[in-house]
C-alpha cells in the first residue's frame, strides 16, 4: 500500500496526515479514493487466486484422464474459480474500484454520502471473501456444487457448503450497501449546475447498476439463507424428498444472478462511453440515448432470468416468453454500440492503450453477444447447453466484455489515481498478447462445445485432445500477457514518470483537478454550466487552471 | 442543499389515530370474512385488504404522502419490479 | 455550498455526528433504499409461498386450521398499535415534547415484547405437537404440510428476527432521546428507526391473512 516515496508537492489523498501508522490510516480511512484502492488491492488478490485455480484446471485438460488433479478436486476448483471470479471480482469489480474512486469526483462531490458505510462495505467484502475461501482448508473439503449452488445437490453434498454460502451472502450485503450509497450520493451530492443530463455517462451507468444491486441482490440473499436453513433443519422448501421444488430455487437464484450480469457489464459500458469521446476528441453521439439505454438494459435485464433454465423443465409458455424478452436486451445494447461507433466516425482519434482495449472490447463482446443469440434461441440452446460453447460464450462476455474494460479503465485513470504513468509501449504489447491468447484459448472452446465437449468434466474423450492442447497453449500466452500488463501497471503506479493532471485531454471533472487528487478532491466547489462532453469549448467548472500537457509529449 | 430542509410536515396526532382506527377496522373485516366461503377469490380479497392497509401505513405512518415525490417514484420502482417478478414466474408455475 | 463543505468535512473527521449540518433527506433516502432490499428479501419468500400454495392448496388449508386465529389477530393488533405509537413518538418529538415521545417509544417496545411473547407460545405449542422443522413427526406427514410448516417457520421466523432487530434499534433511539441527542431539530434517526418498524408491520399485514386466515 501507499509508499511514502511520493514526491507530489500538493496535499493529496495518498499522504498520511492522520497521525496513525500508515497501515492503520488505510484500514480506518473513510476517503472514497482510498477505499476504492483498497477494493482494488483486494480484487487483485482474489483475481490472482482464481486465475491460478483456472490455470490448474486448464492444465488438467492437457490429457484425457488424470493429468494433475483428481475429479473431486476438479469439482471443487471449478466451483471456487466461479465463485471467486463472480462474487469477488467481476460483480463488485468496476463499481467498487472505479465507481468509488471516480464517480464522486465526476459529480463534483468531496466524498460519497455515507463514508463510514462505505468503509463497512469494504470490510464485509473482505470477510465474505475469507468465508468463501476458508472452506478450502476445513475438514469436509471445499464446496463442489458449482458456483450456482443448485439444489438438491447442495443440500446433500458432504462438503463445506454453509460457509461459502454465508460468504456469498455477506458479499451480497456489501454490494447492497455500496448500491445504496451510490444512489443516494448521485441524488444528493451533485455539484451546482450538474443536472442529471449533464452527468458523465459513467455516472449514469453506475446509477443504473446501483439500482440493480439494491433490487436484485436480496432475492439471492433469501435463497442462500433458505439453502442454509434447509441443510441445518430440513424444512423441505427446496428438498424434493420433502415435497419442495428445486426449480423454484433456480428461479430465485437466477432472478438475482441474471441481473448480476448487468451489474457487471453496465459499468463497463459506462467506461467505454468515457474513453471513446476522450480519444476521439468529439462530443459523444446520442448522449441521452446512451443514458436511457443504461436504464433500459437494467430494466429489461431484470426480466430475462429464466433463459438460464430452458433445459431445466420449465413450462413451454415461459420458455417462449423468456426467449422473446431475452432478444429484446439486444436493442439497448445495440443502441450503445452504434452510438459509440458514430462517435468515433470522423473523430480525431488518438490511439492509446485505453482505446486499444475498447477496440478489443467491441470485437470480443460482439462475439460474446452474437453467440448469446445462439444460446437464447430455444432450439440451438438444447444442443449447446452445458457444453464448452457456453463456457466460451460467457468468458467472451465476462472477460472480453467486463474485465477487458476494467483493464482499460485502470490504464485510463491510473495517472489520475497515482499521479504517475505506465509504459505506453509495454501496455500496447501486453494488450496484444492478451488478445491473441484469449482468442486462442476461448474460440477453440466454441468449437469444442459445438462438437459436444461437456463442461465441468475433469476428463474427456481422446478425440477432443488436439483442440484442448491448442486451448491450453492459448491459456499460457494469455497468462503471460496478463502478467506483463499487471507488472507494467504496478511499476507505473509506483515508479512511473510523473503524469500531468490531464494526460488525455479529457473534459470531465476528474481531469480538472491535480493528480493524485487532493484529500477533499476540490479546493473550490465546481460549478457546471454546460453539457459534459463539449470538446470545442470545454467547461472549466469554475475551477482554477491546471497544468495540462498534450498526450503526445 | 440547505441544512434547514426539514424532511417532513408535522402530522397531527388525530390523523394518526384515525389511520390506526381504519387499520384496526380493516383487520376486523379481513378476519370476519375469512369464515365466509368466497372460493377462488378469497386469496385475492385478503390480499386486496392487505394492500389497502399497506397503502395507509406507507402514506401516513411512513409519511410518503408528505415527502418529496422522488420517494414515491422509488417505491413504485421497487414494488413494480417485485410485481413483475411475480407475474413472470407464474408463467412457469401455473403452466408447467 | 458551504453546507456541502461541512457535510464532507464532517465525513472526514470521523466521529462528529452531532453537527448541526447534516443531510436528513439523504439519510431518509438511504433508509428507504435499504427497506426495498428488505421487501425484496421477503418478496422471494412470498413468491415461494404463492407457488406452493398453488401446488398444495388442499394441504395448505388443512394445516392452516392448526394455527390460532385469536393469537394471530391479537398480534396483528399489537403490531398495528406499535406502529401508531412509533409514529406518535416522532410527532411528539417534532413538537418538542420529550416526555411524551419517550412514553410512546416505551409503549412501542412494550407491544413489540408482547408480540414476541405470543409468538413464543405459538411456536412452542407447535413444537409440543411434534411439529418441529426436520423432526420425524413432521417429515412423515404429507408433503404439502411439510412445505406449509416450512414456509410458516421460515417466514414468521425471519419476521421475528426483524422484530427483534427493530426493537433493538428503537432501544438505541430511546437512549438518544433521553440523552437529548435526538430532539426537536434532529429527529431523523428516530424517524428512520420508525420506517424500519413500519416495514416490519407491513410484512406482518401480509403474513397474517396468508397463514392464519385460510378457511
Amino acid at each position: 500500500m501507499g509508499k511514502s516515496e511520493f514526491t507530489f508537492s500538493h496535499d493529496n489523498y495518498l499522504n498520511n496526515n492522520t497521525g496513525k501508522s500508515n497501515l492503520m490510516s488505510w484500514l480506518t480511512t473513510t476517503d472514497h479514493k482510498r477505499i476504492g484502492l483498497m477494493y482494488l488491492y483486494g480484487m487483485i488478490f482474489f483475481f490472482g487466486l482464481a486465475m491460478l485455480i483456472g490455470v490448474v484446471m486448464k492444465l488438467e485438460m492437457l490429457t484425457p484422464g488424470k493429468t494433475l488433479i483428481d475429479a473431486q478436486t476438479y469439482n471443487a476448483f471449478f466451483t471456487l474459480h466461479g465463485m471467486i471470479m463472480i462474487f469477488l471480482f467481476i460483480i463488485p469489480g468496476i463499481p467498487a474500484v472505479l465507481g468509488n474512486f471516480i464517480m464522486p469526483i465526476q459529480i463534483g462531490a468531496k466524498d460519497v454520502i455515507f463514508p463510514r458505510l462505505n468503509l463497512m462495505s469494504w470490510y464485509f467484502y473482505i470477510f465474505g471473501g475469507i468465508f468463501a475461501i476458508a472452506s478450502l482448508f476445513l475438514s469436509g473439503g471445499p464446496i463442489d456444487t458449482g458456483w450456482t449452488f443448485y439444489v438438491p445437490y447442495s443440500i446433500r453434498t458432504n462438503t463445506n457448503v454453509i460457509l461459502p454460502l454465508l460468504g456469498a451472502f455477506i458479499i451480497g450485503f456489501s454490494g447492497i450497501l455500496t448500491g445504496i450509497n451510490f444512489v443516494t450520493t448521485i441524488h444528493r451530492l451533485r455539484a451546482k449546475g450538474m443536472t442529471f443530463f449533464r452527468l458523465p455517462l459513467f455516472v449514469w451507468a453506475i446509477y443504473a447498476t446501483a439500482w440493480i444491486q439494491i433490487i436484485a441482490t436480496p432475492v439471492v440473499g433469501i435463497t442462500i439463507v433458505l439453502v442454509i436453513v434447509e441443510r441445518l433443519f430440513s424444512i423441505g422448501i427446496f428438498d424434493p424428498a420433502l415435497g419442495g421444488d428445486p426449480l423454484l430455487f433456480q428461479h430465485l437464484f437466477w432472478i438475482y444472478s441474471h441481473p448480476a450480469v448487468y451489474i457487471m457489464i453496465l459499468p463497463a459500458m459506462g467506461i467505454v462511453s468515457e474513453i471513446i469521446p476522450t480519444f476521439a476528441k468529439r462530443t459523444i453521439f446520442g448522449y441521452k440515448m446512451i443514458a436511457y439505454s443504461s436504464l433500459a438494459i437494467a430494466f429489461i435485464g431484470y426480466f430475462v432470468w429464466a433463459h438460464h433454465m430452458f433445459n431445466s423443465g420449465i413450462s413451454d409458455l415461459s420458455r417462449m416468453i423468456f426467449s422473446l424478452i431475452t432478444f429484446l436486451v439486444a436493442i439497448p445494447s445495440g443502441i450503445k454500440v452504434f452510438n459509440w461507433v458514430a462517435t468515433l466516425y470522423k473523430g480525431s482519434i488518438v490511439f492509446k492503450t485505453p482505446l486499444f482495449y475498447v477496440a478489443m472490447f467491441i470485437f470480443l463482446f460482439s462475439i460474446g453477444g452474437l453467440t448469446g443469440m445462439i444460446t437464447s434461441s430455444l432450439a440451438t440452446d438444447v444442443h449447446i447447453s452445458d457444453t464448452y460453447f457456453l463456457v466460451a460464450h460467457f468468458h467472451y462476455t465476462m472477460f472480453g466484455g467486463v474485465a477487458i474494460i476494467m483493464i482499460a479503465g485502470l490504464h485510463y485513470w491510473l495517472p489520475k489515481m497515482y499521479g504517475r504513468m505506465y509504459n505506453e509501449k509495454l501496455a500496447m504489447w501486453s494488450g496484444a498478447i492478451i488478445f491473441v491468447g484469449f482468442n486462442l484459448m476461448y474460440f477453440t472452446m466454441f468449437i469444442l462445445g459445438y462438437q459436444g465437449m461437456p463442461r465441468r468434466f475433469w476428463s474427456y474423450l481422446p478425440q477432443y485432445q488436439t483442440l484442448h492442447i491448442v486451448s491450453v497453449v492459448g491459456m499460457v500466452i494469455f497468462v503471460m500477457g496478463m502478467i506483463v500488463m499487471a507488472y507494467n501497471l504496478i511499476r507505473g503506479a509506483r515508479k512511473g514518470p510523473i503524469a500531468p493532471a490531464n494526460p488525455w485531454g479529457g473534459v470531465t471533472l476528474e481531469w480538472r483537478i491535480p493528480s493524485p487528487p487532493p484529500t477533499l478532491n476540490f479546493d473550490k466547489d465546481p460549478v457546471v454550466t454546460r453539457e459534459v462532453y463539449d470538446f470545442t469549448n470545454p467547461d472549466d467548472y469554475g475551477l482554477p487552471k491546471i497544468e495540462e500537457r498534450g498526450i503526445n509529449e | 442543499m440547505s441544512s434547514n430542509e426539514h424532511t417532513n410536515h408535522q402530522i397531527s396526532y388525530g390523523t394518526y389515530v384515525i389511520v390506526w382506527l381504519t387499520l384496526i377496522g380493516l383487520t376486523v373485516l379481513t378476519v370476519a370474512i375469512a369464515g365466509v366461503n368466497f372460493g377462488g377469490i378469497a386469496l385475492i380479497l385478503a390480499m386486496a385488504i392487505a394492500a389497502i392497509k399497506s397503502t395507509f401505513v406507507i402514506s401516513y405512518f411512513m409519511h410518503i404522502k408528505y415527502d418529496q415525490k422522488i420517494f414515491l417514484v422509488f417505491i413504485i420502482t421497487a414494488l413494480g419490479s417485485l410485481a413483475a417478478i411475480f407475474f413472470l414466474t407464474t408463467f412457469d408455475v401455473f403452466f408447467r | 455550498m458551504s453546507d456541502n463543505n461541512m457535510i464532507q468535512e464532517q465525513a472526514i473527521q470521523e466521529h462528529s455526528h452531532s453537527h448541526v449540518h447534516r443531510d436528513d433527506i439523504a439519510s431518509k433516502m438511504g433508509m428507504w433504499l435499504f427497506l426495498f432490499t428488505e421487501i425484496l428479501l421477503f418478496g422471494g419468500l412470498f413468491l415461494l409461498y404463492l407457488a406452493y400454495r398453488f401446488q398444495y392448496s388442499q394441504e395448505f388449508f388443512t394445516s392452516a386450521k392448526n394455527l390460532n386465529i385469536v393469537l394471530g389477530t391479537i398480534n396483528t393488533i399489537f403490531l398495528l398499535t406499535s406502529s401508531l405509537t412509533m409514529a406518535l413518538s416522532i410527532a411528539a418529538l417534532q413538537r418538542g415534547n420529550k416526555k411524551l415521545s419517550i412514553a410512546f417509544i416505551i409503549s412501542t417496545l412494550g407491544f413489540a415484547l408482547g408480540f414476541m411473547i405470543i409468538k413464543y407460545f405459538e411456536w412452542t405449542a407447535k413444537f409440543a405437537h411434534g411439529i418441529i422443522p426436520g423432526g420425524e413427526t413432521l417429515t412423515s406427514r404429507p408433503h404439502g404440510e411439510v412445505i406449509f410448516y416450512g414456509m410458516y417457520f421460515s417466514m414468521t421466523g425471519l419476521h421475528a428476527i426483524h422484530v427483534i432487530v427493530g426493537a433493538v434499534l428503537i432501544l438505541f433511539m430511546l437512549r438518544f432521546v433521553i440523552k437529548g441527542k435526538l430532539n426537536k431539530d434532529n429527529y431523523q434517526r428516530l424517524e428512520n428507526a420508525g420506517l424500519y418498524w413500519h416495514l416490519v408491520d407491513l410484512i406482518w399485514i401480509f403474513l397474517f391473512p396468508l397463514f392464519y386466515l385460510l378457511h
